[in-house]
């Protein structure tokens, strides 16, 4: 093999940091969002200070992000059509909550937060993130397995029931152990044999609140942690897409059989594809169930959630990231500017208040955009390519040539 | 015994319910290869639409005389309204995207159904000509208005059959018949099938397709608000429109059309009855909460073993 031509560009330092520089990137931004907005918390009559409202819709922009993107490797990518990525999302919310909620009970027997950013909670809350991801990971090994089998839409009505399952077995948990004695008692995982015969499950690992949902977990959720991971999922998730792993996902999309001819393994990396969805989907709804004034439970965790996700990943375009992400801002925004319309100019006053049909018109927005632009707002391509990016990097590139 | 049997009795009046909503799933997935989320939407205006139709005939208000064609009636009533509003949905939302990908179509219906459920959600009402006309029907359940004596009608070993279930086993099996006839024994019917079959030929051999998709959407949307009808008529306290427990119906429809094959009509009978005593059996026998987790197990369980359901539809996709 001849030596590849090396240019500044290519040189190793230069690899490195362009591989680490996202992150860097990623990191500092989120740390900076974080601190303004607690600046902005504590400075509310200021002019450069947002509404504490709005930083609500940032981090729920982030974590939906995180939840578009990830199932856009399932949907996107690998073409596959899966209706149940909230099923992931409540495991990984769950589990998560789960742990840090009886953790911090067992470590500092009080559910208040411990310490400040990077202090001791914030160790034990990554921590069952990375736990949270991992059980929805497992779950979608699992899920993934019957895609052997089952093709288009059967594998979409299968994770249909799937979410469904996952979310009808939560609601029938045990109520939440309030007290660190009882969580002791409880152990963690405990069966009865009552008097009249019946046998009864106890421990806190199923106390995890039933169909009223899990009150109390510790909110350690804030825009930093949201947005380090919300960039650590789009750039994993761009990298795989890059990759000859991410190709091969891609290929299946197109033509399973070619693909297959070709000697991509099709079985084993479609139940990849689940594994990797669904342990961002998992990680997303750690993040979720930690949010501040956001109560995780079964109800919310319907067939609807999933088809929000969905509708992100085909609005956005197939297969595109920016696109996703582009689609989860856009789709949580609307339904909040829809409560009222008084930010359009010269719209006559009758109609600022449509807040009773705000869902009626975000329906009517979809259908239109579904029949005039089927293949998304992004079509397969990231936002740097589509005309418009290639038309100013091109003038770009001939200033630098022309001197 | 008499446990058995009444679960039974149940078991079929509720599956032949999920089987009268499947035969519209599985009919437009025969003609148009997509999964109609909007269907659960049209079951649910079947019932409030029954509840309207009768209360605005008078037949609402406590110890109005109620005629004994009034369930006829109702029926007929509802089921020209969703058949006329099935006929609107399928011509501007789904004609358009004939040739769209599949998952398009497939989110345009949720769209649809977003749009019916929180349209028939409004509270709001109209001043029009000095009639004040209610648009939607409010975030309130209300209950509907009885059409039938509400005594059983006969009690054998120990078991009440209430004379809703013989109204609603009798209506569904009508309906089926009805359906059979035309699938199979009409002209109209061979070009169903023929364009469930293979839409282009059909096209080909001058079958006029859209027509006859619409038709089939129409007819699929109207057994849904028959479904609605009697579904109101055996469980009278409606939820409101937008209330989650309406799809969760039609997704319990949707398995009963997938387990017996989807695009298979007798099929969708045979999931429907199978699924509703499932339903039943499991929640009076073993645990009751589990009620709606048997019936996606089972789904899951026959997709395993035959992935296209018990009754495939023919044709098999091979590449």
């Amino acid at each position: 093999m001849s030596e590849q031509p090396r240019d500044a560009w290519t040189s190793t330092p230069v690899i490195w940091l362009r591989s680490i520089l996202p992150w860097l990137v990623g990191g500092v931004l989120a740390f900076a969002l974080y601190r303004y907005g607690m600046w902005s918390e504590s400075n509310q009559g200021s002019r450069l200070a947002m509404p504490i409202f709005h930083f609500k819709i940032l981090s729920l922009i982030g974590i939906n992000a995180i939840m578009a993107v990830s199932l856009n490797v399932v949907n996107g990518y690998t073409g596959q059509f899966s209706l149940g990525h909230v099923g992931f999302m409540a495991i990984g919310g769950y589990v998560s909550g789960a742990m840090t909620y009886y953790g911090s009970m067992i470590l500092w027997q009080s559910t208040a937060i411990h310490g400040e950013l990077f202090g001791g909670g914030d160790f034990l809350f990554l921590g069952a993130l990375l736990c949270g991801g991992l059980v929805a990971a497992l779950a979608g090994y699992v899920v993934g397995l019957p895609s052997l089998r089952l093709r288009g839409d059967y594998l979409a009505i299968v994770t249909l029931g799937f979410g469904e399952i996952v979310r009808l077995i939560l609601t029938l948990t045990r109520p939440i152990k309030k007290t660190a004695e009882e969580v002791s008692q409880a152990g963690l995982l405990s069966i009865t044999h009552n008097a009249n015969g019946s046998w009864a499950l106890d421990g806190w690992m199923i106390s995890v609140g039933g169909a009223l949902g899990f009150d109390g977990i510790p909110k350690y959720t804030n825009l930093f942690w949201i947005y380090l991971l919300c960039f650590a999922t789009i750039i994993f998730c761009y990298r795989l897409k890059q990759s000859v792993l991410g190709k091969a996902f891609v290929s299946i999309r197109e033509d399973e059989v070619a693909a297959e001819a070709m000697g991509v393994p099709t079985t084993r990396y479609k139940v990849l594809a689940f594994v990797i969805a669904a342990f961002f989907g998992g990680v997303g709804g750690g993040l979720f169930a930690h949010e501040v004034g956001i109560l995780i439970s079964p109800p919310e965790m319907n067939f609807l959630k999933s088809v929000d996700y969905v509708i992100m990943v085909v609005l956005g375009g197939m297969g595109s990231i920016s696109g996703a992400v582009l689609a989860a801002i856009a789709l949580t925004i609307l339904p909040e500017l829809l409560r009222d319309l008084s930010w359009i100019p010269f719209l006559p006053k009758a109609l600022h208040d449509v807040s009773d049909y705000r869902l009626i018109i975000y329906a009517l927005i979809l259908i239109c955009v579904m029949i005039m632009r089927p293949q998304g707002l992004m079509g397969i391509k990231e936002i740097w390519e589509v005309r418009p990016a290639l038309w100013l990097r091109a003038k770009l590139a001939r200033k630098e040539k022309s001197p | 015994m008499t446990k058995f049997l009444q679960t039974s009795i149940d078991g079929l009046a509720v599956g032949s319910l999920y089987a009268l909503i499947a035969l519209g799933y599985t009919m437009v997935y025969g003609t148009l290869k997509f999964i109609n989320f909007s269907h659960a939407s049209v079951f649910m205006l079947g019932a409030w639409f029954s509840l309207g139709v009768a209360r605005l005939l008078g037949w609402g208000q406590a110890g109005a005389e109620v005629p004994i064609y009034a369930a006829l009636v109702v029926l007929l009533a509802t089921m020209t309204i969703c058949g006329a509003l099935g006929f609107a949905i399928e011509r501007l939302a789904y004609k358009p995207l004939r040739s769209a990908p599949r998952l398009n179509v497939l989110i345009t219906a949720i769209g649809i159904a977003m749009l019916i459920d929180n349209t028939a959600a409004l509270e709001k009402k109209a001043e029009i000509a000095g009639y004040t006309i209610p648009i939607g029907f409010g975030t309130r359940p209300q209950r509907m208005p009885s059409l039938f004596q509400d005594k059983a009608v006969a009690e054998i070993a120990g078991v009440n059959i209430q004379f809703v279930d013989i109204v609603v086993v009798i209506s569904a099996v009508v309906l089926m018949a009805g359906l059979q006839l035309l699938v199979f024994g009409t002209k109209l019917g061979a070009a169903m099938r023929a364009v469930s079959e293979d839409t282009r030929a059909a096209a080909l051999m001058g079958i006029p397709v859209d027509r006859v998709i619409s038709i089939t959407f129409v007819v699929g949307t109207m057994l849904a608000a028959a479904a609605g009808f009697l579904f109101a008529a055996k469980y009278p306290g409606l939820n409101q429109p937008a209330a989650a427990n309406w799809a969760l119906l039609g997704l319990k429809a949707f398995v009963a059309a997938v387990v017996g094959g989807i695009g298979n009509i007798r099929g969708a009978v045979v999931g429907g009855i199978l699924i509703g005593m499932i339903e039943l059996f499991g929640a009076a026998y073993l645990f009751t909460q589990l009620r709606d987790v048997y019936v996606f197990v089972i789904l899951i369980a026959v997709l395993l073993v035959r992935p296209t359901g018990l009754f495939p539809s023919g044709a098999v996709n091979k590449v």
